[in-house]
């Protein structure tokens, strides 16, 4: 039955009640949510980190996940980088009129799934249906708070000798999503993935983490010029030493992007302490074999690639709509 | 002989071992130069390579480069952008060309500008896709603005020949296609950047063969190889153009055998010979008024030429650049990006006032992105 | 310009669309502009939609294995191939032009 999301469905009314007890409480269930109150009530302990963020992707299914996967691993990434682990959620549904059931009930399920994997809850929402044409058949908007487990990680934290690590090869977000507007075939998943059991193990190892971000729009590339301007350093990257998969060269190579400038939602960079680089490393390997200790940080201002081979070059800030070249 | 591997054409020829070694070579024979060597590649993509894998920094202090005109974006003067974001205005058009074009600056707008005010621009990477567009809006005018130098001519004359095979009435072109050997002409016979080597580029000579550079050897006494796109590619050819220089034996070298021959593609040659034919005369941006550098549609089409058909509002009034722009001495070899006075203050590729900084191939983004 | 990127040909059609591989990413091209036989296997050039030429494998490989030599002859301090074994009476062995 191919069921759609009418406006009445955003009512206030029957259907109302209907698609949050059918869909939202069935998926998300939880003691908090289904108290039904105006409010979540919940007891904090100590220092909180508290996030918000709007997913509005298209296509709002790729190859690896959706924008419910996305809209749950950005917000709880944002906390993991904190060195918070993710605990509540609110999300609010803005849906086209029109929209198919089954692909809000697979986005729904989907944000269900990835919340189990690390026992975070949705515990209050809201839904509006909108005439068509006001949203790209749905946006979502996320807002998350966590219990902060380790403090003082800040990208003021930088210092000369720190060390730079990637948890994983760079750039297969933004590669599906380019791939699907330019209507190229690729094989190439999304990277999307909550990471907090990475940066918990990294915590529990006792590391000592400067910095960590996730390497959303803009890159690696917009990572390492954030570090860089906000610590007043320079940091040195060697090219050889960024992962990089073949699929990912291969897009980049067509339209002649760079990797390092392409999303990723589900890898991230991590300035730690010299004496731990191999450490970090180790705890990171047990995530991803292709995690990886790719430069370091100098005394400067600038952020440098050094070529294997004795050249070096400066890493910009990615600028404007990445378009292909003349090819 | 090894199988040869897909990977091996892209990666073998960025070895990181090759290029050191190249490197040895380069420094060992440069020695002999009686003078410095100035090399212009010519291709705005040799600059890319150039630029990105920093081949500037791996050689001798008497080799230096300068870089060439080969961009077709970065050429286009501003009236003719004008005339694309005129056409993207009308109502019944739907403008489509290749990507880089919409962000370059005519006299007061972008394709990318009036596309957000509502103009139907479509950006293409493939100029197959015209013909889609043009069967999926029948009631719609499709005009192609076609770009770019001698390696994507053929494909808009291919494209002619498909649209006339399939009889779609509703694709109309407008012809900027430009010719490499002209401007080559025009700056070597101004002399002033005292070239004496060159860098011939890689795919326009897959279409136009290494033949198209004789005259260079013949009129001028330069040396030319025609390098291939990747690191080692143009290392290579630089140690060629020593050895010629050592010799003092110019001559039109192909460094890149594995893709260019002298001849070069005359399925191609023919192609475009069939629907265009050289203008009198083109402006050029930076290098004013060439003649018999640029091509348009041949009069037997001209029902099908855009330039014909809308001429009452697409003036040809030619429009000078920014008074503070350079970029028409940096596209003759004159001056280096950084020499400008507004390079990466007030001209940054986010906002560009000269299309040098626009396009990937442009000399002023090249060293903006890679070398600020 | 002239950004032009190798691929493998995987499968041609009947209206002359070949099916190509770029690292992994599957694309169709046109054959139009390419007089001499392209089959299954063969690399070519690709721009902008189309084909543009056939890439010489064995001059591709011949270049590879100068390469090789000349990176075995920098790496090694005292080597058994000097630079002058580089050079035949045509010239550098870099360069062997074309038998046409």
């Amino acid at each position: 039955m191919d069921k759609k999301i009418t406006l009445s469905y955003g009512g206030g009314g029957e259907e109302t009640n209907k698609l949050i007890k059918e869909l939202f409480y069935k998926n998300f269930s939880n003691e908090i949510l289904e108290n039904a109150e105006d409010a979540a009530v919940i007891d904090l302990k100590g220092k909180t980190a508290f996030t918000t963020d709007s997913f509005t992707v298209s296509p709002i299914v790729f190859n690896g996940g959706n924008i419910g996967k996305l809209s749950i691993a950005g917000t709880c990434n944002d906390l993991a980088m904190m060195g918070a682990e993710p605990k509540y959620l609110s999300v609010g549904f803005m849906i086209e009129e029109g929209l198919e059931y089954s692909m809000l009930e697979k986005i729904v399920k989907t944000m269900a799934d990835e919340l189990k994997k690390i026992d975070a809850k949705i515990v209050c929402g809201d839904t509006k249906v909108v005439p068509s044409g006001s949203v790209d058949k749905i946006f979502i908007n996320t807002s998350g708070i966590g219990e902060i487990k380790k403090e003082n990680i800040s990208a003021h934290n930088l210092n000369e000798g720190d060390a730079i690590i990637v948890s994983r090869d760079i750039g297969k977000h933004g590669t599906v999503i380019m791939a699907h507007r330019y209507g190229v075939d690729t094989d190439i998943k999304s990277d999307c993935k909550v990471l907090w059991s990475e940066v918990k193990a990294l915590i529990d190892a006792d590391i000592n983490i400067k910095a960590l971000r996730d390497a959303t729009r803009g890159g690696l590339s917009a990572v390492l010029n954030e570090w860089s301007e906000t610590s007043s350093v320079s940091i040195e990257i060697n090219e050889d030493k960024i992962p990089l998969s073949d699929e990912v060269i291969g897009l980049c190579e067509i339209f002649g992007f760079e990797p390092m400038d392409l999303a990723n939602e589900g890898t991230f960079i991590l300035a730690v302490s010299n004496e731990d680089k191999e450490k970090a490393l180790e705890v990171l390997k047990n995530f991803n074999k292709n995690a990886s200790i790719i430069g370091e940080v100098k005394k400067g201002n600038k952020v440098i690639l050094k070529s294997p081979y004795g050249s070096k070059r400066y890493i910009e800030l990615p600028k404007g709509e990445l378009l292909p070249r003349i090819c | 002989m090894n199988k040869l591997s897909l990977k091996d054409l892209y990666f073998k020829f960025r070895n990181p071992e090759t290029i050191k070694a190249l490197q040895k070579e380069i420094k060992k024979e440069a020695v002999k130069l009686k003078e410095p060597m100035r090399i212009m590649e010519i291709c705005g993509g040799h600059t890319h390579t150039i630029m990105k894998y920093g081949i500037k920094q791996l050689l001798p202090e008497n080799i230096s480069f300068i870089h060439g005109p080969g961009c077709p974006v970065c050429i286009m003067p501003k009236e003719r952008i004008d005339h694309a974001i005129t056409l993207s205005h009308q109502k019944d058009v739907i403008l489509a060309t290749l990507g880089d074009m919409i962000r370059v600056p005519g006299s007061k707008s972008t394709l990318a500008k009036a596309r957000a005010e509502g103009a139907n621009v479509v950006p293409l990477h493939s100029t197959l896709d015209v013909l889609e567009i043009a069967r999926k809006n029948p009631d719609k005018k499709v005009v192609f603005f076609a770009i770019g130098f001698e390696t994507t001519t053929p494909m808009t004359a291919a494209l002619i020949h498909t649209a006339l095979k399939q009889n779609l009435k509703n694709i109309y072109y407008h012809i900027n296609h430009v010719l490499v050997p002209p401007p080559m002409r025009a700056i070597l016979d101004s002399g002033e950047a005292k070239i004496n080597a060159f860098i011939g580029p890689s795919h326009v000579s897959v279409i136009t063969g290494a033949k198209a550079y004789e005259f260079l050897v013949k009129d001028y006494k330069t040396p030319v190889v025609v390098a291939g796109f990747e690191p080692v590619d143009v290392m290579e050819s630089i140690l060629m153009l020593i050895h010629q220089k050592i010799k003092n034996t110019p001559k039109v070298e192909i460094q890149y055998k594995r893709a260019t021959t002298y001849e070069g593609n005359l399925l191609a040659q023919e192609m475009i010979n069939r629907y265009m034919e050289v203008r009198p005369s083109f402006r050029w941006r930076g290098l004013g008024d060439i003649p018999h550098s640029a091509l348009k549609l041949k009069d037997e089409y001209e029902e099908f030429d855009a330039e014909k058909i809308w001429a009452d509002i697409l003036p040809n009034e030619p429009i000078n650049d920014h008074k503070l722009c350079i970029c028409g001495e940096i596209l003759k070899g004159l001056k280096t990006p950084k020499e400008c006075s507004v390079f990466g203050s007030a001209c940054t590729p986010a906002n560009p006032l000269g299309s040098c900084m626009v396009s990937d191939e442009g000399a002023c983004n090249a060293y903006y992105r890679y070398e600020r | 310009m002239c950004l032009a990127i190798p691929s493998k040909v995987l499968n041609i059609d009947e209206n002359n669309i070949a099916e190509v591989d770029t690292l992994g990413v599957k694309r169709k091209v046109s054959l139009d502009l390419i007089a001499e036989e392209v089959k299954p296997g063969n690399y070519v050039l690709i721009h902008v939609g189309y084909a543009m030429s056939k890439i010489d494998e064995k001059a591709a490989l011949e270049s590879l294995e100068v390469y090789e030599m000349l990176a075995k002859a920098a790496m090694e301090e005292e080597s058994s191939i000097s630079p002058e074994d580089l050079v035949n009476e045509e010239g550098p062995l870099l360069y062997k032009p074309k038998e046409d």
